[in-house]
């Protein structure tokens, strides 16, 4: 490429420059994302706005494009890990600013399965639209869901199962919460590639997610209601 | 190179595969969560049994019980340094039970994949995916097994690693894709895609294909796609026998034996020379898929149409291979260098 197409970040004004963020999210290009952060930092943007209008605005586009087959889980991952940089800078700042939490979810798969690419890749679109993970990693049973979601005082559990064998035991937990009065208390996504939404129904999850990309569009809205709830309680 | 498969292959227009590993050792009662391939050693019987019921089933041709067989999956059951002896151990059941068969029956030994993202993505390297695929390879070979089967891979380089571990354990091979996130692999391979990976390696394939994925007519939309970008390799088809549903408690695969007998001349009619079932498969679908091989004529080769009409219709508009899907939206058209 010539000189000339060249690009500056530092030389941009701040909505070239948040567009060309995005496309290098786009693009995975990790140590372009850091500088376009700290360049933000040094023109006074708070943490949270270039947490909330660079970085998920570029990740949705990312999400998106993976919810429509665009895009496939090498390119997610890198753009997740050209994310990531960003949110190692950001993180520290974000807590001493005191900015609102989008939101903390508790993932693992369940009891039996130890099948994780589709749960590491959930956790990381989930961080990548600014949600807090806690991953539990794999083959969980029911006591270590209860006790994380308590634990970390949680808005929603994620479930996750590859094989038809395993899939049943989200019932379990979930009955369990039912059992324990706290079922309510939680939004509960399930998926997996066996899984679909009429299962969701059945086994009395909120949601079936087909996809990372879907489970993110999903956990913003059921945390969008849960801030109206909270508004008009 | 001669060998078992392609001696019998030269001699037939078709060959039957077999059906579902996992799920019929579930129906014997393996609990969620055990490894599969303890079983080799832990319950023989249970082992024969399965491999049996593909044999009397009218299988050509069946894979052993190593899917997970890897060092990377096995450490997940604390069972990394047994790769060699139960891979051998699977593959000397189906030795027996194919040379008892009085007919010609090939014994592939089945290799899944690793389950870990390889780089620059992930943290597997390919040397350690090479080593990981031979160590299992050579216990296949050593239990008897005819060839190696590479199945359910989704990325090019695992495929890639596979081939080359092949190459190293001195074995012939056959390997399958799954084509199950809108008509292309989880990592985004089409299958004209996979027709030119396949033509570059250095030790090509016996017959490379689809398995698992989707439903049948996915799979045979994939199968579709690979004649289309013209190989020069048989192919194989293995696909699942419908989709799970959830039905009073247990998973049931929809796809009935009338339906597989359907899938499995479409898959023929195609070109595919190896087809066989998946997930959901029983020896009852494997019957039914002989007989209706042997009995019905070969007809002209299906349209996307004639399959979807068949057997249901596809999982996503388009595959990836026709230029029809969709693409990224206009970008800023600048890039740095």
């Amino acid at each position: 490429m010539s000189d000339e197409d060249d690009i500056i970040l530092s030389e941009l004004n701040d909505d070239d420059l948040v567009a060309q963020m995005f496309d290098d999210l786009y693009d995975g290009l990790k140590e372009e994302i850091e500088e376009g952060v700290n360049i933000l930092l040094e023109r006074g943007w708070a943490p949270y706005d270039i947490l909330t209008k660079a970085l998920v605005g570029g990740m949705t586009i990312v999400g998106h494009d993976f919810r429509d087959g665009i895009l496939f889980v090498p390119e997610v991952l890198l753009a997740a890990n050209a994310m990531k940089g960003g949110m190692f800078i950001l993180k520290p700042l974000l807590a001493e600013t005191g900015a609102p939490r989008v939101g903390k979810m508790v993932i693992g798969t369940v009891k039996g399965d130890i099948h994780d690419i589709g749960k590491n890749l959930v956790g990381m679109m989930m961080e990548g639209a600014g949600f807090e993970v806690v991953d539990l990693g794999i083959n969980n049973a029911v006591e270590s869901y209860m006790e994380a979601i308590k634990a970390e005082d949680a808005d929603i559990l994620g479930m996750s199962a590859l094989l038809t064998t395993t899939m049943p035991y989200m019932k379990v937990v979930i009955d369990t919460m039912i059992e324990e009065g706290i079922r309510d208390d939680y939004t509960i996504l399930v998926g997996g590639a066996p899984l679909n939404e009429e299962f969701g129904k059945a086994i009395g999850a909120d949601a079936y997610c087909r996809d990372a990309a879907v489970a993110v569009e999903t956990a913003k809205t059921f945390m969008a209601r849960k801030h109206n709830q909270g508004a008009t309680a | 190179m001669t060998n078992a498969l392609s001696r019998l292959m030269t001699t037939r227009d078709w060959l039957l595969a077999d059906g579902a590993t996992g799920t019929t050792l579930f129906n014997m009662g393996l609990q969620s969560g055990d490894a599969p391939e303890f079983w080799n050693v832990d319950h023989t019987d249970r082992i024969t049994a399965l491999y049996q019921g593909a044999v009397d089933a009218g299988s050509d041709l069946f894979l052993t019980n190593t899917f997970g067989g890897n060092a990377a999956r096995l450490k997940l059951h604390d069972g990394q340094s047994r790769v060699f002896e139960l891979n051998k151990a699977g593959a000397e059941i189906g030795r027996e039970v194919a040379d008892k068969s009085g007919r010609d029956v090939i014994v592939a030994g089945s290799v899944g994949p690793t389950g870990e993202i390889m780089e620059p993505m992930g943290a597997l390297t390919h040397a350690s995916a090479v080593e990981m695929f031979h160590e299992q390879a050579e216990g296949l070979k050593a239990g008897g097994a005819d060839i190696v089967w590479v199945e359910t891979i989704s990325a090019a380089e695992e495929f890639k690693a596979a081939a080359e571990a092949f190459a190293l354990a001195d074995m012939p091979w056959c390997g399958t894709m799954s084509f199950d996130t809108a008509g292309r692999t989880m990592m985004g391979i089409t299958s004209a895609e996979m027709v030119k990976l396949v033509g570059k390696l250095p030790n090509a394939p016996l017959a490379f294909g689809a398995n698992c994925g989707v439903g049948s007519s996915d799979l045979l939309r994939t199968v579709k796609g690979f004649v289309d970008a013209e190989p020069t390799t048989p192919l194989i088809s293995k696909g699942n026998a419908g989709i799970p549903k959830y039905v009073d408690g247990h998973i049931h695969y929809d796809g009935t034996p009338e339906l597989m007998a359907d899938y499995a001349c479409l898959a023929r009619d195609l070109g595919a020379t190896i087809i066989g079932g998946c997930c959901g498969t029983t020896p009852d679908h494997l019957r039914s898929m002989r007989s209706a091989l042997e009995t019905r004529p070969k007809a002209d080769a299906p349209s996307l149409e004639d399959i979807s009409s068949a057997l249901g219709g596809f999982s996503s508009e388009s595959d990836g291979t026709d230029g029809a899907g969709p693409t990224r939206a206009p970008r800023r058209g600048r890039r740095r260098s």
